[in-house]
């Protein structure tokens, strides 16, 4: 039943989701691909959407998700379900921060999940920046190892705005005080997008 | 608001009082919902502005130490603060009615947004400027990374979590061998727990 998908696979993204922000895409990745509600490309679309709207990214992905695959139910149930375990523990850690704070095993715990989100996140990022730079990207699908080398070609144009992006995004920290922000990226590869393709 | 009525009433001034400062919570955690974009570390900015210099509802310190609890904990960050100000001023209700103020903006416009998104990405411009967005999001997604990797001190073991990860999760994209991120987290958490448990266990506690 897709309610109860939905509620449970947002519900699991809630509880790992460590740090917010970006490190949530590759958990809802997971999720929605494994249901196959979504491909990468809307993927991408809804991760662009989600960031030049307001609000926490978390929480706009699970109601696009959710809305897309069962409209305004499916919506609301999404984005409660995401939000639901981090609402909770919250709740409990104001009532007993301190002594959950120092507790070792729960260092450890956390010590050894977040080093694991960091790897995750850059694969991730990674694959998207791999899969821009391939030739039809949206049509070939990789099922083995050798079919994804034998179909690996470069699309140069994307291969030159993506090196392009990533020398303004990166160069102009050490420019500009505080460099591009993730927004004016997005601005900014929106309009590079539309004249290079054009 | 259907919530708000619930409360039972004391008197009929102290009901008022709860009602205006949960309308207060309420609204206030929807401007911060509405104005800021991108989450994180943005909305803790405005945050501070509301909750702490304005409205006075917490200290400066105190919303330090939520940022820190939010941090080790699942969720965005802006919604950790919101329920647990929230909790501090109105008990449960209170983190009730400000979580919900800070989501409920963006939800009504990615609501709206997602029923309009397939007809507009058929506009060739606008198709265009999506493709551009794409190679953004990987970008920044590495960024992201990148950022988490610097701002932490890691013990030798986990930057070999970090490593096994990475590599894993692109094994498993390159080969189309599907594995579960949060099946690779935990594991990283029980290795992590294993090798703590073994060292500590040689000392005899």
């Amino acid at each position: 039943m897709i309610y109860l998908e939905l509620f449970l696979g947002f519900l699991k993204v809630g509880f790992f989701a460590f740090g917010g922000g970006y490190a949530v895409i590759p958990l809802i990745r997971d999720v929605v691909m494994s249901h196959g509600w979504l491909d990468d490309e809307m993927i991408s679309y809804m991760v662009a959407l989600s960031e030049s709207t307001p609000g926490p990214i978390m929480v706009n992905m699970a109601t696009y998700v959710g809305a897309s695959q069962a409209g305004i139910a499916g919506a609301i149930l999404a984005a409660s379900a995401v939000v639901l375990p981090s609402f909770f523990i919250i709740l409990l850690l104001a009532a007993l921060f301190k002594k959950v704070e120092n507790n070792r095993y729960i260092k450890v715990i956390l010590g050894g999940l977040k080093p694991c989100m960091i790897g995750i996140i850059l694969a991730t990022g990674v694959m998207f920046i791999g899969k821009n730079c391939q030739e039809g990207n949206t049509v070939v699908q990789l099922n083995s190892l050798n079919t994804a080398l034998s179909a690996f070609q470069v699309n140069h144009l994307n291969m030159f705005l993506t090196v392009f992006l990533a020398i303004c995004y990166f160069g102009s920290a050490k420019i500009i005080k505080k460099g591009i922000s993730p927004i004016q990226l997005i601005v900014l590869s929106a309009i590079f997008g539309m004249v290079v393709f054009a | 608001m259907s919530m708000v009525r619930d409360i039972p009433a004391v008197t009929a001034d102290a009901t008022t009082d709860i009602m205006n400062k949960l309308t207060d919570l309420f609204l206030t955690f929807a401007k911060i919902g509405l104005f800021t974009f991108g989450g994180g570390y943005a909305m803790i900015s405005v945050m501070q502005e509301e909750c702490v210099n304005r409205k006075k509802w917490v200290s400066d310190e105190e919303l330090m130490n939520v940022t820190v609890m939010a941090e080790s904990t699942p969720g965005p960050i802006a919604i950790n603060c919101a329920t647990y100000v929230g909790y501090r001023q109105s008990g449960m209700i209170g983190a009730v009615v400000s979580t919900l103020g800070l989501i409920i903006p963006s939800f009504c416009i990615i609501l709206l947004l997602s029923a309009f998104l397939s007809d507009f990405l058929k506009i060739k411009i606008v198709a265009d400027a999506f493709r551009g967005i794409k190679i953004a999001v990987g970008i920044l997604m590495v960024d992201a990374a990148i950022k988490m990797l610097r701002k932490k001190t890691f013990k030798p073991l986990q930057r070999m979590l970090v490593a096994g990860s990475f590599l894993i999760m692109l094994t498993s994209g390159i080969t189309a061998v599907r594995i579960s991120s949060i099946a690779v987290m935990l594991t990283g958490a029980v290795v992590n727990l294993m090798v703590f448990l073994i060292k500590n266990g040689g000392k005899g506690k």
